[in-house]
């Protein structure tokens, strides 16, 4: 059903329609699945740069310009990269992994790939949020480095990283969307097969709700587990 | 008695923005075991900086410091880390930890030593009966009242048993009834434990109530330094002249707003 040869509010309820679900629901199911698969990636992979980068700096763990500038550099020449253009340059790198370069595997690697830099820099500055003096206080105590990383410097950022990693997974989700045109699967592709390739326009609204219910339930659950956090820490 | 901690031409310059800023610049300092030793300088004098310097929390360019004899500014990095458990610090702004409870903080410095569950529980117990937290210890810091969170801050220090307990400006972010209160405690460890303390601070009423001898930070320098109710009565430097000046006017203040009544 178009826009172009029918009224709209027909077009809307069509868009509910059961046979429409019938082909939009399974693709919920791949859009999730990427996002989650993705973000798990990401989450480990961009918590490790992250840590790097912090590690390094100078009011971190050990300031060593000569790795935090060059791992700065690269992160930031992944960052600059358009996501459309990091699918295809991942596209050897999966045929390398999965022995195809089609399918929602490897644009799982694309879209981890796209996002871990961005993630990486968001832990970086929820990390350098954390006042100073407590990392002086883990110190004083005794601690070695690694203490203070991962017994306060990590878990003091804990609702700040919460955040960012719920902006950086709603970053995911719509690059899933885009994901689609290369043969991932999901709701991106029924949306560019049928909305954009045959004009079905209620299967594209259907798209349409999927993205926003996925994205506000995704913001609200980090909102509430930030503010749960926060809440049991006498915060707020 | 003997000298606790000693300090020689201690020497300590920022390379920042504007060029270098020398901080220290020659602190020579004694204080001997089992005192309450206080240091006195305006804001910005290098009290921190001479604090961060004896636990190594900073590396002086020149000079010597020696804690019990041993020379903490040759230690390598674990040699510093077994060192600072006789040396524990108190923060102006309590610097907890806010994802930790009040338990968590206090047996920090007992967990990352790997120490056995009954024995650090039955410490942690024993400091915060110490310091009045028995009741709060569940809670997190983040819900406390600013004299309970220094109080979780020196219990946090206390746990290691240290020689000697650094208090950077400790009760200058509390009004003044808590500020006696956290003094009285300080006093109390000091009596009770025989815990040397170095007073570092710029209220002149927390010295005179709870320290023995003190010294003068000016300009990167220790301009004055020797028994409390001398420095008091007769002061020789400029600084020493203007703290005494402020808390004699203070007093007179006092009285003749009263009188006025
Ligand atoms: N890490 C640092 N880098 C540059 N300047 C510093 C640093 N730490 C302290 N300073 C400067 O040294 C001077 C003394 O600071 P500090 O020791 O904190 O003084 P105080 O505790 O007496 O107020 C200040 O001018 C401060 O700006
Ligand atoms: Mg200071």
């Amino acid at each position: 059903m178009s826009l172009e040869n029918t009224p709209f509010w027909e077009v809307i309820r069509s868009s509910f329609s059961a046979a429409i679900w019938k082909e939009v629901g399974p693709a919920v199911w791949d859009t999730v699945y990427m996002t989650v698969v993705s973000s798990i990636i990401m989450f480990i992979i961009g918590l490790a740069f992250g840590i790097i980068l912090i590690w390094t700096d100078k009011g971190g763990i050990r300031a060593t310009p000569i790795i935090n500038g060059p791992f700065g550099w690269f992160i930031n020449i992944l960052r600059s990269l358009p996501q459309m253009i990091m699918i295809i340059i991942m596209i050897p790198v999966a045929r390398s992994i999965f022995g195809q370069s089609y399918g929602t595997n490897p644009c799982i690697v694309a879209i981890a790939a796209s996002c871990i830099p961005m993630y990486a820099r968001m832990v970086e500055s929820s990390l350098l949020e954390v006042e100073k003096g407590k990392i002086d206080a883990a110190r004083s105590l005794g601690s070695t480095d690694l203490d203070i990383v991962f017994r306060v410097w990590i878990p003091e950022a804990i609702p700040s990283l919460i955040r960012g990693f719920t902006v950086t997974v709603i970053g995911i989700i719509s690059m899933t969307a885009l994901a689609g045109m290369f043969g991932a699967g999901g709701i991106g592709d029924i949306a560019v097969r049928y909305g954009y390739q045959r004009f079905q326009h209620d299967k594209l609204l259907a798209c349409i709700y999927v993205l926003i219910v996925i994205v506000q339930l995704t913001q609200s659950a980090g909102n509430l587990l930030s503010d749960h956090v926060r809440k049991k820490r006498g915060l707020m | 008695m003997g000298d606790y901690i000693e300090i020689h031409d201690l020497n300590k310059t920022f390379q920042t923005r504007s060029g270098p800023l020398q901080v220290l610049n020659g602190i020579d300092l004694s204080v001997q075991k089992g005192e309450i030793f206080g240091i006195i300088g305006f804001s910005g004098a290098g009290k921190s900086t001479l604090a961060r310097c004896v636990n190594g929390l900073e590396k002086p360019d020149q000079g010597r410091i020696l804690v019990d004899g041993k020379d903490v500014t040759s230690l390598s990095k674990k040699q510093m880390r077994e060192e600072r458990r006789h040396i524990g610090m108190v923060f102006q702004n309590f610097n907890l930890f806010e994802s930790k409870t009040v338990y968590e903080n206090i047996a920090y410095s007992l967990r990352i030593r790997h120490e056995k569950k009954d024995l650090l529980d039955q410490k942690v117990k024993e400091v915060a009966e110490l310091v009045g937290l028995s009741e709060k210890l569940s809670s997190y810091p983040g819900g406390l009242s600013g004299g309970q969170k220094q109080r979780v801050g020196i219990a946090r220090a206390l746990i290691g048993e240290p020689d000697v307990l650094i208090s950077d400006e400790a009760t200058s972010a509390l009004d003044p009834q808590t500020t006696l209160q956290i003094l009285d405690l300080l006093k109390s460890i000091n009596k009770e434990k025989g815990i040397t303390i170095l007073m570092i601070t710029h209220e002149l009423d927390a010295i005179k109530y709870s320290c023995d001898r003190m010294a003068v930070l000016e300009g990167g320098k220790i301009i004055e330094q020797g028994k409390v109710v001398d420095i008091f009565h007769n002061p020789h430097s400029r600084t020493g002249e203007l703290f005494t000046k402020v808390f004699f006017q203070f007093q007179n203040d006092e009285f003749q707003s009263g009188a006025g009544i």
